[in-house]
C-alpha cells in the first residue's frame, strides 16, 4: 500500500520574518482598529503563534466550514446545533484538573496551563467517523510538553479525557444520548506522540465553543470522535478508561479508532471518504489518515482488525 | 415544493459544508414523510368523511417513490459513484442499506401499477398488490432508525405516527373480522344429521 509521506513545511506556509517580527504591531493595531478586532463571528481573539507545521498541501477548509458543521453532541446531535446552541457556554473562567497517576497533580486554570509553552499551528487532515473529512489549521500545543509537566509515574499506562459537564449551558446533555460527561482515552504512548495536541485555537485565534472552546484534544490519525473537546480533566489511569462511544455501541466503536480502510466496524463503509465541501465520496481513505510514517510503528504487531 | 427548495440552497450555496448529506437527508426524509401523508389518507376519509381526500393519494405516493427514487440515486452516484460492487455488498452487508433498498423496491411495483389501466386490470387484486405500501413504510422507518447514530428525536416520532396509521388499520381489520364472524349462520353440515 502506498502510504504518502507528509510534506514538510512548505516556505509559503510559514509566516515571514518580517512580518513576524511586526507581530506586536499587528496585535497593537487590531487592538484599536474595531474592524479589525470584531471577528465575524464569535468572540475570538488572536494568537500568537511561534511555529508552523503543515503535515498536507491539500486545500485547508474554510473557517465558515469548520465553525458551522461539527458533531458536539453536548449542544444537539444535528451538525448545525453546536454554531446554534454553543454560544451560551460560559468558557471564562476554565479550570483543567491534571491528576492520577503522576508526580505533579494541579488544577490549572486553561491560560496557566498553555503559557509555558510557544503556539504551534498544525495544518491536519480531520477524518470523521461518518467518512467526511476536512483540512484544518490548528493552533495548539503538544500534549507532552502538558503531560511531562505532570510528571506521570510508571503507573501511568493510559491518560483519560473528560469533557465539561454543564447541562444547563449544553443542552443535549439533557438527553441521556451518551453517558455523560463524555470521557475519552489515549494510550500513554499514543498521548505522547508529538502529533498529538491541545488545541486552543483554528485560523490563528481562539476556539470557537462548537469546536471545543477553551481547550480540545487533537489526535489527527484517529477518528475525530477520539478529540475531546472542552476538555476539564486529564487523568493518568493504569488501565483502559472508558470511551463515551464505545460505551454507547461498542461493536461500532473501539478504543483505538484509528482511521483505516480496511476495518469498517460501524454502520459506514471506511474505504472511502467525502472531503468537505465535495459531493462525491470517492476519496480514498487512507491508513492512518495518511500519518502512517509516523504513527505506525505505535502498532507493530497489533491486530488492528481485532484492536480498533 | 421540496425539490425546488433543494434546487435553489444548492444554486444559492446553501446546503451547507456537506451538501451531499443534505441532499441524502432530505430526500430520504420526505419520501418517509409523503409516505405517512399517503397513508393517512384512508384514516382521514374514515374518521371526518371527507371521501375527496382519496383523489390525492396516487399523487402523494408517486411523490414518495420520487423522492425514494433520488435518494437511492444520491447513493449510486455521490456515496458510491456507480461502483456496482461496493452497492452489492453495502446492500448485503449492512442492516440499514438493506432496509432502505427493500423499501424502495417494494415500492416499485406499486408505482408501475398506479395507472388507471393497471387498476382496471388487476380488480380486486390491486388493493392487495397495494397493501405492500405498509411493509414499504415499516422498511423505511426501521432504515432511518438503524441509520441514526443515537435513537431520538425524528426518526421515533416517524416510527409512533407510523404506528397510529397502521394501528387503525389493524383495529378495523379486528373489528370487520368480529362482525363477520358474529353475522355468520350456523352451518348446517355442522349439525349430525339424521
Amino acid at each position: 500500500m502506498l502510504i504518502r509521506n507528509a510534506p514538510d513545511v512548505r516556505s509559503s506556509e510559514v509566516t515571514d520574518e518580517r512580518q513576524y517580527l511586526r507581530r506586536r504591531e499587528f496585535i497593537r493595531l487590531a487592538a484599536v482598529s474595531p474592524a479589525a478586532s470584531t471577528p465575524a463571528s464569535g468572540d475570538q481573539s488572536p494568537l500568537q503563534i511561534a511555529k508552523h507545521v503543515v503535515t498536507t498541501d491539500e486545500k485547508v477548509n474554510t473557517f465558515e466550514q469548520i465553525t458551522n458543521y461539527n458533531n458536539f453532541y453536548e449542544f444537539g446531535s444535528d451538525k448545525s446545533d453546536p454554531a446554534r446552541y454553543a454560544g451560551q457556554l460560559h468558557t471564562s473562567p476554565w479550570t483543567v484538573k491534571i491528576d492520577g497517576h503522576c508526580a505533579r497533580p494541579a488544577d490549572y486554570h486553561v491560560e496557566d496551563l498553555i503559557k509555558p509553552f510557544e503556539l504551534e499551528e498544525r495544518i491536519y487532515r480531520h477524518r470523521c467517523v461518518e467518512a467526511w473529512s476536512m483540512v484544518i489549521p490548528w493552533v495548539g500545543i503538544p500534549l507532552a510538553s502538558v503531560l511531562r509537566r505532570a510528571e506521570p509515574t510508571s503507573k501511568a499506562t493510559f491518560v483519560e479525557f473528560t469533557t465539561l459537564l454543564r447541562p444547563s449551558e449544553m443542552p443535549g446533555q439533557r438527553d441521556p444520548i451518551l453517558n455523560w460527561p463524555y470521557t475519552e482515552g489515549l494510550r500513554m504512548d499514543e498521548a505522547m506522540h508529538p502529533l498529538a495536541i491541545l488545541a486552543v485555537g483554528i485560523y490563528g485565534k481562539t476556539l470557537l465553543n462548537q469546536n471545543g472552546a477553551p481547550i480540545r484534544l487533537v489526535v489527527p490519525w484517529k477518528y475525530g470522535f477520539k478529540s475531546t473537546k472542552s476538555i476539564v480533566r486529564i487523568r493518568f489511569v493504569d488501565r483502559m478508561p472508558h470511551t463515551a462511544w464505545s460505551d454507547q455501541n461498542p461493536s461500532w466503536y473501539g478504543f483505538y479508532s484509528n482511521v483505516n480502510p480496511d476495518v469498517s466496524p460501524v454502520r459506514w463503509d471506511q474505504s472511502r471518504e467525502r472531503r468537505l465541501p465535495g459531493l462525491f465520496a470517492t476519496r480514498k481513505t487512507l491508513i492512518f489518515n495518511g500519518y502512517g510514517d509516523q504513527v505506525a510503528s505505535m502498532y507493530a504487531g497489533m491486530d488492528l482488525r481485532k484492536n480498533y | 415544493m421540496p425539490t425546488a427548495w433543494l434546487v435553489w440552497a444548492a444554486f444559492t450555496d446553501h446546503l451547507g459544508a456537506n451538501p451531499a448529506e443534505t441532499l441524502q437527508l432530505q430526500t430520504g426524509r420526505w419520501a418517509l414523510r409523503l409516505l405517512l401523508v399517503t397513508l393517512a389518507i384512508t384514516p382521514l376519509r374514515r374518521l371526518t368523511g371527507w371521501n375527496d381526500a382519496v383523489r390525492f393519494r396516487r399523487m402523494l405516493g408517486l411523490f414518495a417513490f420520487y423522492y425514494a427514487t433520488l435518494h437511492f440515486l444520491i447513493y449510486l452516484v455521490l456515496d458510491q459513484y456507480f461502483d456496482w460492487r461496493a452497492i452489492v455488498k453495502d446492500i448485503a452487508k449492512r442492516p440499514f442499506i438493506t432496509m432502505g433498498f427493500t423499501a424502495l423496491m417494494l415500492l416499485v411495483p406499486l408505482a408501475l401499477t398506479s395507472t388507471k389501466g393497471w387498476i382496471r386490470r388487476l380488480g380486486r387484486r390491486w388493493q392487495t398488490l397495494h397493501r405492500l405500501i405498509y411493509v414499504s413504510a415499516v422498511c423505511a422507518v426501521i432504515h432511518f432508525i438503524w441509520k441514526v447514530k443515537v435513537v431520538i428525536g425524528e426518526p421515533v416520532l416517524y416510527a409512533g405516527i407510523l404506528t397510529v396509521l397502521l394501528g387503525f388499520r389493524v383495529i378495523w381489520w379486528l373489528r370487520r373480522r368480529t362482525v363477520r364472524r358474529v353475522a355468520r349462520p350456523v352451518r348446517p353440515s355442522n349439525l349430525p344429521v339424521h
